[in-house]
């Protein structure tokens, strides 16, 4: 077929199809800003669920932050959890519907602020469900503010002039911390700024279902090193560059507990 | 006729919870209500129906823990005393907002604060006006016997169900703690997962041959959020409409008139007795839902009546329903203890003669 004689049909029919939503994300229009990872790290989660013939038997906990609203996307049976309690949610339908997939999607304020007790502890009893963590080191939602992840020195609404550890303490790694109990199974901290990175969190979403879906007896814990333009004043590709020299030599990616044994670094 | 035992109230919640069919009981320790997650553990009741019993890191997880569960279709329950009942009190905000059904027993202590681990009513407010934040209401059932304890779990749940609200069983240390005889309903089955679909067809069970159903108290646009609100308004007045409860005890030639709820309903029915052997004629009504509130009947009693003594474990708080209710047309007076004291029948009728009939 000569290039001038296609036409908008022939791009979109079925032959010529090279990509397609899945109909599990919604039609409506994401409500995150342009640049932000939520939207994609929504759409591999939902292309798992959809790959794996889990739509049926799915139930997804939003959070409170930026994602919210993240039911909306997600066209899957969901609950939404007050702050920080989507581990706490998920542990009541895991334990009485104990052949659903259950994940949580929460922000870093929501998991390792305000739910700290509640991550820690249902990664502790080891729930059989999955947590989807993003970090992007601010509260976005509400406009920038300080999180627990925010990196030292860094500038946020409440801390204006760089986040001083001795005054404000220090960033938590909680994904580091959760690896150190008995109760998780499969820890790993990923990205999705490139196609291969999304490529690589996608496979981490897969492995984490499916060692829910065989009940290896523990919980899957994902976290997603992610930016926030926004919140961070930043251009979009400015902040995916500034996430990739200043996130990720705090929070390095790669696989931190694999089949419950820590992975060893060295 | 049931099985008899001989139990003490929190010991009964946890044995109708089990015959009830519920599915999960998330709880927390705290005083005096420890007792039904230690009988509900030791009673292997994943053994008995495969019913979930969970100790929570917190009153709020275990709150949240139910929110999930019931999401998602379950009967599922959870008990504390006051402090922790006041951190449940989020999620139970949350639960009305998104018309979830759960069954939460508080068996009430004395406050504020920490307080004592004694019983009390001082509860009254938080059960019956809100507690949480946003304009909603709790179904709140106040049993006044270890009988009533085991029943209300069920009545809890049917009313739960019906109206998809969170219901409150309030309770005290008294109510909780003490033994007496009760009649056990025989166990009826939990609900399969087919019939909880069924029954239930707005929880998140799976997107199966549906579209997808979302569990959330948020809406972020004012006009439909308002909808809501007016939605959840509606229901409750059709609870009030429908569902009030109460009991009469001599009320029928009374010119005075006792109103107590829960323990202090059972002194008050002993201090009804002596003040009828000192000449007084002396009724007691008692309130089994304190949301609804049985207003109606006592404002079809001013009639007859000279003035009325509220009786509660507690500063009054009941007393400003009443008054409500009564709308200044008869003297109105509260007597109560406070701090985890108990009023006994004697001071209570001396409370009588000088507060109302000598007042």
């Amino acid at each position: 077929m000569k290039e001038e004689n296609i036409t908008t049909t022939d791009i979109i029919s079925d032959e010529n199809l090279v990509y397609k939503k899945t109909d599990l994300m919604t039609d409506k229009t994401l409500s995150y800003c342009p640049g932000c990872g939520h939207g994609t790290a929504h759409r591999i989660i939902m292309e798992v669920v959809e790959e794996m013939d889990m739509t049926e038997d799915t139930i997804g906990i939003a959070p409170v932050g930026c994602s919210v609203l993240a039911y909306e996307f997600m066209n899957i049976d969901m609950q939404q959890a007050a702050h920080g309690r989507a581990p706490a949610l998920a542990t009541g339908i895991k334990r009485t519907w104990p052949d659903k997939m259950i994940f949580t999607y929460q922000g870093d304020g929501d998991l390792a602020a305000i739910g700290t007790a509640e991550t820690i502890h249902a990664c502790n009893r080891g729930e059989n469900f999955l947590i989807v963590f993003i970090n992007n080191g601010i509260y976005g939602m509400t406009g920038g503010q300080m999180a627990p992840t925010t990196l030292p020195g860094m500038k946020s609404s409440t801390s204006p002039y760089g986040r001083d550890v001795k005054l404000m303490g220090n960033p938590l790694k909680i994904t580091e911390l959760v690896a150190e109990l008995p109760g998780t199974y499969y820890v790993t901290r990923q990205a999705v700024h490139t196609p291969a990175n999304v490529r690589k969190t996608k496979r981490a979403i897969k492995t984490a279902f499916k060692n829910q879906m065989e009940n290896k007896g523990g919980l899957n814990f994902v976290e997603i090193v992610s930016n926030c333009n926004s919140g961070w004043k930043m251009s979009p590709v400015d902040a995916n560059n500034w996430m990739v020299e200043n996130m990720f030599p705090f929070y390095p990616l790669g696989d931190i507990k694999l089949d419950g044994e820590k992975v060893n670094k060295e | 006729m049931g099985e008899l035992r001989l139990m003490k109230g929190n010991e009964a919640i946890g044995e109708a919870a089990i015959r009830a069919g519920v599915d999960a009981y998330f709880g927390y320790p705290i005083t005096p209500q420890s007792e039904v997650i230690e009988y509900l553990t030791a009673e292997k009741p994943e053994e008995r129906t495969g019913m979930v019993v969970l100790q929570a890191e917190s009153e709020i997880a275990a709150i949240n823990m139910v929110y999930g569960a019931a999401g998602s279709g379950k009967k599922v329950m959870t008990s504390s005393s006051s402090p922790g009942i006041s951190l449940k009190m989020e999620g139970i905000s949350y639960m009305a907002g998104a018309e979830l059904p759960c069954v939460v027993l508080n068996v009430v202590r004395g406050g504020p604060g920490l307080g004592t681990i004694q019983p009390s009513q001082a509860d009254y407010f938080q059960a019956v006006k809100g507690g949480g934040h946003g304009d909603y209401k709790m179904i709140v059932l106040a049993p006044a016997s270890v009988q009533e304890m085991a029943d209300f779990v069920q009545t809890g749940f049917d009313l739960a169900f019906k109206y998809k609200t969170p219901v409150m069983l309030l309770s005290d240390g008294v109510i909780g703690q003490m033994m007496e005889k009760v009649e056990l309903n025989d166990a009826v089955p939990r609900w399969t997962e087919e019939e909880i679909v069924e029954k239930s067809s707005w929880a998140t069970t799976g997107k199966k041959g549906r579209e997808r159903n979302i569990i959330t108290s948020l809406d972020l646009d004012p006009s439909s959020q308002e909808k809501h609100n007016q939605k959840l308004q509606a229901k409750y007045r059709e609870i009030i409409e429908k569902e009030v409860r109460f009991e009469e005890f001599q009320c029928d030639d009374a010119e005075y008139l006792f109103i107590a709820y829960g323990s202090s309903s059972r002194i008050a029915q002993k201090a009804v007795k002596i003040a009828c052997e000192r000449g007084h004629k002396v009724g007691l009504l008692r309130p089994i839902t304190l949301f609804p509130f049985p207003e109606k009947k006592i404002q079809q009693m001013i009639a007859q009546l000279k003035g009325i003594l509220t009786l509660e474990l507690s500063a009054g708080q009941m007393i400003e329903d009443v008054r409500l209710a009564v709308e200044g047309k008869i003297p109105v007076k509260h007597y109560g203890r406070m701090g985890g004291i108990i009023f006994t029948p004697a001071e209570i009728v001396e409370a009588l003669e000088q507060k109302i009939i000598g007042g």
